[in-house]
């Protein structure tokens, strides 16, 4: 999230697209709701009727996979009625820049593709320049080769009637979700939007996300208090896992992960350290360098020295154009090219993209670890149906782990608050923190690799000091990753002593080994002050608009709503005085409400003159503006709709192009997919119900849970369930190219069949909590049985979200 | 001072956390169902089962609504089954929180009769014969707590407090919710503790929302004479 949970009530406008909050956030209809009786408007676009769309204003289904269509429509409706805040978007966003003339984009393909390598030379999409290297920029936007104006050419075609006949919303739906969101471009409005999985999990995941960014630039809503891209996530502490490193690409605090061909720091800083030309631009990552540094410091400690470049050579590479994610792993496990597994607070049995595949690939194994609370479908995958046990040769550990309430230790939640949470009762059994076993774990290979093996060097000079009395201990993690100074320093008048914590913020980090910092964006979060995450404050800050920003730490430094300069109009004084969330008091020359990005003064004095001290707003991008035209995707700078890998229709109707032309496909036996085949001839979706929680592994065995949601199901319309002759309550059979599940047909008017390009499809859609485990009688299987090995180019997030199945009576 | 319960179903997105809330509270166990081709489950109330959140799709004037109703007993000010009974062992008003609460001993009574005297089709038989429902938290309540339901809602559709406090919610509430549904209407707010506000005629969220208008039996007949007695007097000195 931009924004945070509390702030929703500051909406004018709320768009639910991409998720079902009242279902699988409750809890944010607190504040959904609370801003709905301060006279919000409350939209949900979605597939089937939710109950998230029975709260809603404004309801409009859309066939999955169709959200770019969709949002490309409102983008073209915004320009053509010039809905945009025009000041914003000139002084905060790159519409007036110039594009240099190796843009182009034709028949649904960007100038510099590849289709051996299904892969586009991104260098071609590149601004133009002028002499001094700083992208050329016309304010009076009549360039035809600016970014707006580009804009415009690129989502002339997206008319209300083409995107209708792509979406199968009724074109006055779309009009009417298009105007009352269009309607937030006036300086004192603001919208969010409110996604989750059914954005992230598809071909074109990313870009459905940009396209909302974009959207919410033209209208001035980032930044602002009711506005931003608020990103719904899917456990509680997936935005920290994140944060953290989590994902193959990149290592804590987002720093990118390095690859075979980048031989040494200095390489990886030239490489990856962004450089502008332009002296107003802050162009914060400059900074990484220092950040990489602290990091290396913090995982080897006195064994990174200048001289060996900080350990960097014993950091792990990736392989060039090498992706290792979800997608990957199980695809080289499949292979049979991974011997060993960790399987770590997670069912991929059940919870992973085409889990027949990600089944047999368990099979290929030489061993497994199941670290989780309770045996799952993946411990136990071998005795699962299907599989003959006497012919499995993977041997599964299981080792128990404890209950996020048994231990202590911090969660960082969608709005980026850490908050610091302490154990209830002890560790059931000889169950144990995750924290415990990973440590023990390190020590115990540490002594293995002291006797020799394959590169030790990686893992012997790693720190690894965070035992206090023998056991794991959150607080020095929790410093550790703060940050230190490991000598003492003198910046201007102040001295910082070594041993002390570094605060109050990863600006004082160094490049020069004399500080460590296991993840840039926490520093500041545990000082000589105490543990910031463990603050409980409840008093607003003097904007009043429920920042509270004594009450836990959000990072970076406890700011609540990120580009929030960009709330201010150039002399720095609020758009929207009411709900304002900065400003710029020029006579105490500081900005007052939340913690501002960066401490310059805004970009104009207050008589209007340019104040050459000031910096753009959007200091997370090279030149400093929200960026319209991205030229940094794998897949293009600006949104276009693709099908997804499977889908109902032969063609494409907005472009030549049928699927993603950069999308990863996978060609094992176990990656079969079906387009417009007579046999899947339903579009499928998976999503979550408020019952159940991710592979069910905690609700599942809790009788109250199943209770309410005992059996798997699979809801469709009455149109289609006629035309099947399936009744409401009646076991049926869905499948895929790649597998099938039982379920109970819950036969509704909320599933509407759609009219796409003259056509009737229908849709259908499943949930995916089930696994054969639990309820006892094995009959309740996973989604994801059907659901095909394929994403995201930039994330290769799987494309659960649309698929082709068929259904049939049982 | 009686105490109320507020339900502003407009606000309910069905969570049900308040159905799991009131099943953990009284340590109820869970009920073996089956999906029978809808989210609402149980299908109905039950010995074990005090709370339910109904679900119904709606086609209203043209417009698909699904409508959420979380039932629960609705603590009669002057109770039917407790005058059908008339066995004060069995069934008895607590005074200070108006609750309607069965004991034990409503196994040696006409369970029928109990049943068939409400006009909301709430109490429910077990197998001993005892017969059971909401209860208000009515142990929680007298310790300062919230009905366990109330607590866990995360909406504010489910609101608990003085009588005349939720009233007073209720009424202003309801003018805001009219502007956007005209038919919107508080059900029963002068003869029960338990008061909804829906946005559409409420035979549209459960077939008992309201006390029936045309009684069948006679002791229910006998109920109702009672129920519809004027409360104007009862409500003017309550303030």
């Amino acid at each position: 999230m931009t924004n945070h949970w509390i702030d929703l009530k500051n909406a004018d406008v709320i768009l639910i697209m991409g998720s079902n909050a009242a279902e699988n956030h409750p809890i944010s209809f607190k504040w959904v709701t609370e801003a709905q009786k301060n006279g919000a408007t409350l939209i949900n676009v979605d597939p089937r009727f939710t109950r998230t769309s029975s709260k809603a204003d404004i309801y409009a289904s859309l066939r999955s996979g169709t959200d770019i269509a969709f949002l490309g429509g409102m983008i073209k409706y915004i320009l053509d009625n010039k809905l945009y805040h025009e000041e914003y978007m000139l002084n905060y966003t790159n519409a007036s820049f110039i594009v240099g003339k190796g843009f182009g984009f034709k028949d649904g393909l960007f100038t510099g593709y590849d289709e051996k390598k299904r892969g586009y030379d991104q260098s071609q999409w590149a601004f133009e320049m002028d002499d001094k290297g700083v992208p050329k920029k016309d304010p009076t936007l009549k360039n035809p080769r600016c970014v707006l104006n580009l804009l415009k050419k690129h989502y002339e075609r997206y008319t209300t009637k083409l995107v209708s006949s792509v979406t199968g919303t009724p074109e006055a739906d779309l009009l009417k979700v298009y105007k009352a969101y269009g309607a937030t471009g006036k300086p004192d409005k603001a919208a969010t939007i409110m996604y989750a999985m059914g954005w992230t999990q598809h071909t074109v995941g990313v870009q459905n996300i940009r396209s909302m960014c974009m959207i919410q630039l033209l209208l001035g809503n980032m930044g602002v208090a009711g506005g931003g891209v608020n990103a719904l996530r899917g456990e509680s502490n997936v935005q920290g896992s994140t944060d953290h490193g989590l994902l193959f690409h990149i290592l804590p605090g987002y720093l990118p992960t390095p690859s075979a061909s980048i031989p040494s720091l200095a390489v990886y800083n030239e490489k990856n350290t962004p450089k502008s030309n332009d002296p107003r631009s802050a162009n914060w990552w400059q900074n990484r360098p220092k950040y990489v540094v602290s990091l290396l410091k913090s995982y080897f400690g006195d064994k990174a020295t200048a001289e060996n470049e900080f350990g960097y050579g014993w950091l792990p590479k990736l392989d060039d154009g090498k992706a290792y994610s979800w997608l990957d792993i199980f695809d080289t496990m499949y292979n049979g090219k991974i011997r060993g597994f960790f399987s770590w607070g997670q069912n991929p049995a059940c919870s992973g993209a085409n889990s027949n595949k990600t089944r047999q690939a368990m099979a290929k194994l030489d061993w497994m670890v199941n670290v989780n609370l309770f045996d799952n479908e993946t411990g136990s995958f071998w005795r699962g149906p299907g599989m003959n046990p006497a012919e499995i040769k993977t041997e599964v550990f299981m080792l128990p782990a404890c209950v996020s309430v048994e231990k202590e230790g911090s969660i960082s939640n969608s709005g980026r608050w850490m908050q610091w949470r302490y154990e209830g009762p002890k560790p059931m059994g000889n169950s144990r923190p995750d924290g415990d076993i990973i440590l023990e774990l390190g020590l115990r290979l540490k002594e293995l690799y002291a006797g020799g093996g394959a590169f030790p060097d990686a893992i012997l000079n790693l720190k690894w000091d965070y035992l206090t009395n023998h056991k794991y201990d959150p607080h020095k993690v929790a410093k550790e990753i703060n940050g230190y100074w490991l000598v003492d320093k003198k910046i201007g008048d102040v001295t910082y002593k070594a041993g002390s914590l570094v605060a109050p913020g990863f600006a004082l980090l160094q490049a020069d080994g004399s500080t460590s910092c296991g993840n840039w964006v926490y520093c500041g979060s545990y000082t000589d002050k105490g543990n910031m995450s463990a603050r409980r404050g409840q008093e607003d800050a003097p904007n009043n608009i429920g920042l509270y920003p004594t009450f836990a730490w959000a990072w970076p430094v406890n700011r609540r709503i990120i580009y929030n300069r960009a709330s201010c109009d150039p002399k720095g004084q609020p758009y929207n005085p009411n709900r304002w969330v900065v400003k710029w008091d020029a006579e105490g020359k500081k900005w007052v409400g939340d913690v501002p990005d960066g401490p310059w003064p805004p970009p104009q004095n207050p008589d209007g003159s340019p104040n050459e001290a000031g910096r753009y707003a959007f200091i997370m991008t090279k030149e400093g503006f929200g960026q319209i035209y991205g030229p940094g995707l794998k897949d293009g700078p600006f949104p276009e709709h693709y099908e997804p890998l499977e889908c109902p229709i032969e063609k494409n109707l907005v472009n030549g192009q049928r699927m993603s032309p950069v999308a990863p496909v996978y060609g094992t036996d176990a990656d079969a997919h079906m387009t417009c085949d007579p046999r899947f001839p339903y579009v499928g979706t998976t999503y979550r119900v408020s019952e159940h929680w991710q592979s069910g592994l905690m609700t599942r065995p809790q009788p109250w849970l199943l209770e309410l949601q005992p059996q798997m199901f699979v809801e469709m319309s009455e149109e289609l369930a006629a035309m099947r002759g399936i009744k409401n309550g009646e076991r049926v059979l869905v499948a895929s190219a790649r597998g099938e599940v039982k379920c109970t047909a819950i036969v509704t008017k909320r599933f509407k069949p759609f009219k796409i390009g003259g056509a009737v499809i229908h849709e259908v859609g499943i949930p995916w909590h089930f696994g054969w485990r639990w309820p006892e009688s094995g009959e309740e299987e996973s989604a994801n049985l059907l659901t095909p090995s394929t994403g995201d180019p930039n994330t290769r997030i799987p494309e659960s979200k649309a698929f082709m199945v068929n259904v049939t009576k049982l | 001072m009686a105490k109320a319960f507020f339900i502003d179903t407009t606000l309910c997105t069905a969570c049900r956390a308040c159905q799991v809330a009131c099943k953990q509270w009284h340590d109820l166990p869970a009920e073996e169902t089956k999906n029978l081709g809808t989210h609402q489950n149980p299908p109905d109330l039950s010995f074990n089962t005090y709370k339910l959140v109904r679900m119904n799709e709606k086609v209203i004037d043209g417009q698909l609504r699904w409508l959420f109703f979380p039932e629960q007993c609705r603590h009669c000010i002057e109770a039917p089954c407790l005058e059908a009974l008339g066995d004060p062992g069995a069934i008895y008003q607590d005074p200070d929180t108006g609750a309607i609460l069965y004991t034990r001993q409503t196994r040696q009574a006409d369970a029928d009769a109990i049943i068939e005297s409400c006009p909301y089709h709430i109490p429910r038989k077990g197998p001993d014969g005892s017969v059971s429902k909401c209860d208000m938290c009515n142990d929680r309540v007298h310790n300062g707590l919230l009905p366990a339901c109330v607590q866990a809602c995360p909406t504010g559709a489910m609101n608990f407090g003085e009588r005349d406090a939720m009233l007073e919610m209720a009424n202003k509430r309801l003018e805001v919710v009219k502007a956007k549904y005209p038919q919107a209407l508080l059900l029963d707010p002068d003869t029960v503790s338990v008061i909804y506000l829906v946005a559409f005629p409420p035979e549209n969220y459960h077939e008992f929302a309201i006390a029936s208008r045309e009684p069948s039996g006679v002791t229910r007949h006998m109920a109702l004479r009672k129920m519809v007695r004027p409360f104007a007097a009862a409500l003017s000195h309550l303030g």
